[in-house]
């Protein structure tokens, strides 16, 4: 089961330690750390339906805000 | 109506070479703080402050539960919540939607709410009346220090009035005087850390609006594309406004009232009549002195320490560090504790406001990603959390200020005992709803000010130590009754549980037995004996 309650013991310590290893990356760069990271994060659940069931929920279309990317050439010309 | 600034007469200057026990430097909201709990103690403060009025403008607004204990402790917590207005519950958008809101007290029992929020000047103001009410403060307005020196018996200090000026020498030395602090760059202390690359802009309005008592925050609202708002209710149907502008913004150009009122106009839709009370462009940074405590100069509030404005953990910090450092420099100047007493402000008060500047990075940081891959993670997040809620508990529009748990202080007596809880050394007294004589009262009400007081959950012992407040489950003579269970509850009380609370209300040490020996050890710890 995909566990979709608070889990982190520490979640603005997770937050940041993932903004420090995305700092001053390429965008490619930030891409490939996040490829290895879900790699790295998948191989340590194990179980595929759990991660079936995660990439089912990422996948879903955004209901909310913008895309990423929109919103952050929005910001950079205003 | 708009509030008006009361105007004090500017005092005569000093007769030069003058000695007082204390001096205080800036008769801003910490300064007063600390004048009035040290004359609360029985200690004659000076209060020197170059201005002749209150803060102006929109300053600390939210008071934090901690606060306003310490406040009611000083005689102030009835007109804070009078006047302020109370909020416990918060709303976090990001787009046109609400993603989620929180409520900070979910649990009843509690006598002050988790936030109460006013504007800084009407706190000043009751903190000028309630110092004078002491007689134990004398308040020089418009003496402004323009010299200082200092050595191991104290501080001269070079003092300059409109009338004259004069020097006067002060035993201890209180530097409250704010985020440029004179204080500070005399005595050539580096004062580093990290600025942040943003602007904001604070607007105050005035207006009639249905927005309920609420901390709203909105992420890339459709009313201001990019940016963040917040909004915070205040006294007198005043709100206040904060735009993020980012970095490349011209403050020049945004401080023009017309662009300010088609922003708030925006956000509020062309329906709802405004008045703008209050604009100001600020920018941030997160620093500290390395320590707070220079011999016998004491730093306090902004002047130690500053922080950004998310998570209100400005002037509450402020206030926590008047409350930690007054009933110490009491005891030494009382020669009730060494010198060294005071060495503990800085080892509590350091690593406290450290969380502080800790929290407050981590919400700016969030608040304005630095890069697109921060920005990707942010709004994954704040996509998920309308869902999610382990995604809300990474959205962090300001991580609300609690109140610091000294964990680690040289003045903790370590436990002993097997606890499941509870409230641990160096955390503040909880407070719990109780009884006295049959009347509906709180548990802090009760608690000695300025001394140790020891806090015994079970009936009355005669010839106990001085001051002490027994708890019982079933009323008894004496005694204050826990009706509802929470005391104990809150305390991981058993009958015979002994706390020994500082005079700051923080915990000394607990046993599950009263130990007069170990008592009075953890006393002598407590107070650096």
């Amino acid at each position: 089961m995909l566990i979709l309650d608070p889990n982190l013991s520490d979640p603005d310590a997770v937050f940041a330690a993932l903004m420090e290893a995305h700092r001053d990356l390429s965008p490619e760069q930030s891409r490939r750390l996040d490829a290895r990271l879900v790699l790295l994060l998948a191989n340590h659940i194990g179980d595929a339906a759990v991660i079936q069931a995660a990439i089912a929920i990422a996948g879903q279309p955004v209901s909310i805000g913008k895309s990423a990317l929109d919103a952050h050439s929005d910001n950079e010309a205003s | 109506m708009p509030y008006a600034s009361p105007r004090y007469a500017a005092a005569p200057p000093g007769q030069s070479g003058e000695r007082h026990p204390v001096v205080i430097v800036g008769g801003g909201m910490v300064g007063l703080t600390a004048a009035l709990d040290l004359a609360r103690h029985g200690q004659p403060v000076v209060v020197l402050d170059d201005d002749d009025t209150v803060s102006i403008g929109s300053r600390a607004i939210c008071y934090a539960k901690r606060t306003l204990e310490i406040y009611d402790r000083l005689g102030l917590g009835a007109r804070l919540m009078d006047k302020g207005v109370v909020w416990n519950r918060g709303r976090v958008f990001f787009g046109e939607r609400q993603v989620y809101d929180f409520d900070l007290l979910p649990e009843a029992g509690h006598r002050f709410p988790a936030f109460v929020n006013l504007q800084q000047y009407y706190l000043e103001e009751w903190l000028v009346e309630a110092c004078h009410a002491t007689g134990q403060v004398d308040l020089r307005w418009k003496h402004k220090v323009v010299g200082l020196t200092h050595d191991a018996a104290g501080a001269t200090v070079s003092v300059q009035t409109p009338n004259g000026d004069y020097t006067l020498h002060a035993d201890w030395l209180l530097a409250a005087d704010g985020a440029r602090s004179f204080v500070r760059e005399t005595l050539g202390l580096p004062f580093v850390g990290k600025i942040f690359r943003d602007r904001f802009l604070i607007a105050d309005v005035t207006m009639q609006a249905p927005f309920p008592p609420e901390r709203w925050f909105w992420f890339d609202p459709p009313f201001h594309h990019g940016g963040s708002v917040l909004l915070h209710r205040q006294a007198d149907q005043v709100w206040r406004i904060d735009f993020q502008l980012g970095w490349d913004a011209d403050p020049d150009v945004e401080r023009d009232p017309e662009r300010v009122r088609a922003r708030v106009r925006a956000m509020l839709g062309p329906d709802v009549a405004f008045d703008l009370e209050w604009v100001s462009i600020y920018t941030f940074r997160c620093r500290r002195l390395e320590r707070f405590r220079h011999g016998r100069v004491l730093f306090l509030g902004d002047a130690a320490h500053q922080v950004s404005p998310f998570g209100a953990r400005g002037g509450n910090a402020g206030v926590q560090d008047a409350d930690n450092l007054v009933w110490k420099l009491d005891l030494v100047l009382r020669g009730a504790a060494p010198e060294a007493l005071l060495d503990s402000y800085d080892a509590e008060r350091v690593p406290a406001n450290d969380e502080n500047i800790l929290n407050s990075t981590r919400s700016t940081d969030f608040i304005t990603p630095k890069n697109a891959a921060a920005r990707a993670y942010r709004d994954a997040v704040l996509e998920l959390a309308a869902e999610f809620p382990f995604a809300r508990s990474l959205v962090n529009s300001g991580r609300l200020s609690r109140p610091a748990v000294l964990t680690g202080s040289p003045l903790n007596t370590g436990d002993r005992d097997h606890w499941s809880g509870g409230v641990p050394p160096g955390a503040p007294a909880v407070d719990a709803p109780v009884q006295h004589n049959g009347a509906e009262d709180w548990l802090l009400r009760h608690l000695a000010t300025g001394q140790f007081t020891q806090l015994r959950f079970e009936p009355p012992v005669v010839g106990a130590a001085s001051p002490t407040v027994f708890v019982t489950a079933t009323p008894c003579p004496g005694a204050l009754h826990d009706a509802h269970g929470l005391a104990a509850a809150r305390y991981d009380a058993q009958p015979g549980t002994t706390i020994l609370l500082r005079p700051d209300q923080h915990v000394a040490g607990r046993w599950r037995q009263h130990d007069p020996a170990r008592l009075r050890q953890a006393m002598e710890t407590a107070r650096a004996c």
